[in-house]
């Protein structure tokens, strides 16, 4: 994958017309589009960067990257507030506007040889996927892979029929688990960090990437280190409120960094004292 | 063929234990199938055997009245199945049902009380082995109560 290119003054400020080119409904609140640029190529991205998606008269908002092909950007959305509705509305041929990608990336790079776990949740697969997708495609450079993933219900699942391609993968281990279920769920019920000790990795050569509420990840983490995975290799991916994206603005400030150039992806190891600050 | 020591000695939660120790705790331990839909334990009965899963799943429900069981958890290989048997009156506080063929260690729990009393080093060991589950399974206790996927984002 090669680096994208640096964020110009016109891409970091101004807004790039694209089109919606596919809209496809994931859940009841959750959208996925795949967007082109009305001219011009696509940028390169790196999994787990976001971009800046703006509707015009409406706002601009931060949504991490769900994927991507050689034409289009993909993200995966879900209708919480005026600009997400107003995403989640958007019908193929509409236009938006788009600042990006921005943000750091899920070090798939310095994880080669390693064993890799994936851990996420509800809405945090999103992100991760790119990231999935990429370790899937390079298959032979990594060790032992694992996929944990929580969600509320079973519902809630988010990319089902994708999830179902990957449990065919023999050399991938896929372990999906419900905060709550009924007993006509047959599959696995309690929190995510649970499934941990079922997967199969080596911690002294394991890599984690956790996307997904603030607090299962900080859980999840504690229950890594607890196994004996070094924290400089625990990587969570952290959502603030984002505004300018170019770390101006300081809205998304997290201790001395900005989430939006300093992350969303973080090292443990560097952010657990902050991520135990209620008021961060 | 594999001795009933030999596979207690296997599992995750007796991982750390000394093999003096594992000698005395074979004495109560016995090996159980059950079928899909058998309940390993019922609400409010004498939690005289506790189990640790070898193949299979159970999960670990409790029955609102008029109402479908909710599942808490879903137990596999190597978890503990039930804590109740530890601390007094020893009745099982939820239902254990297997949800597909589950193979089983049981665990006598009153000949592993008795034991643990007779003798504090090897009561000593059992309490290593068990106060970690127990933790675990109030952290995660605590975080499904959280719900944390109910907001907004994820």
């Amino acid at each position: 994958m090669s680096m994208p290119a640096p964020i110009t003054e016109r891409g970091a400020f101004v807004p790039t017309p694209y089109r919606v080119i596919a809209a496809r409904r994931e859940l009841g609140d959750t959208v996925t589009l795949n967007i082109a640029p009305q001219a011009g190529a696509l940028p390169a991205i790196l999994p787990g960067q976001f971009n800046m998606l703006y509707v015009p008269g409406v706002g601009e908002a931060a949504i991490s990257l769900s994927g991507a092909t050689e034409a289009a950007f993909i993200h995966t959305i879900r209708d919480v507030g005026a600009i997400s509705h107003a995403l989640t509305r958007l019908p193929p041929g509409a236009s938006l506007g788009l600042r990006g990608p921005f943000g750091t990336a899920w070090p798939v790079a310095e994880t080669q040889g390693r064993d890799v776990l994936i851990v996420a949740g509800g809405l945090g697969l999103a992100p991760l996927r790119p990231a999935i997708r990429h370790l899937l495609a390079h298959r032979e450079r990594y060790g032992k892979l694992s996929l944990l993933i929580g969600a509320r219900t079973p519902p809630d699942i988010l990319y089902p029929h994708e999830i179902a391609q990957w449990r065919a993968n023999l050399d991938l281990y896929v372990a999906v688990t419900m905060d709550r279920a009924d007993a006509m769920w047959h599959g696995h019920v309690g929190v995510v960090p649970l499934l941990l000790p079922r997967a199969d990795f080596d911690p002294a050569n394991t890599a984690a990437l956790i996307c997904g509420p603030e607090v299962m990840m900080r859980a999840t983490a504690q229950a890594l280190l607890g196994m004996a995975v070094p924290a400089e290799r625990i990587h969570l991916s952290l959502e603030r409120n984002m505004k300018c994206a170019i770390g101006l603005c300081g809205h998304c400030q997290f201790g001395a960094a900005f989430i939006c150039k300093d992350g969303p992806v973080m090292r443990y190891d560097r952010i657990a004292p902050a991520l135990a600050v209620r008021e961060l | 063929m594999e001795t009933l020591e030999r596979v207690i000695g296997t599992q995750r939660v007796f991982a750390e234990l000394a093999p003096e120790h594992l000698a005395v705790l074979t004495g109560c331990a016995r090996n159980h199938r059950f079928t899909a839909g058998q309940y390993l334990c019922r609400e409010g009965l004498p939690a005289n055997e506790f189990f640790i899963i070898r193949q299979g799943r159970a999960a670990l429900e409790i029955a609102p009245p008029a109402r479908h069981a909710v599942v808490l958890e879903t137990l596999g290989p190597g978890d503990v199945a039930g804590a109740s048997w530890l601390i007094p009156p020893y009745r099982w506080s939820a239902d254990i049902r297997a949800v597909e063929t589950t193979l089983a260690l049981g665990i006598d729990a009153a000949c592993l009380r008795s034991k643990c009393e007779t003798d504090h080093d090897f009561g000593y060991a059992m309490m290593k082995c068990f106060l970690p589950m127990l933790v675990q399974s109030l952290n995660a206790a605590r975080l499904q109560v959280l719900d944390v996927y109910a907001g907004p984002y994820y």
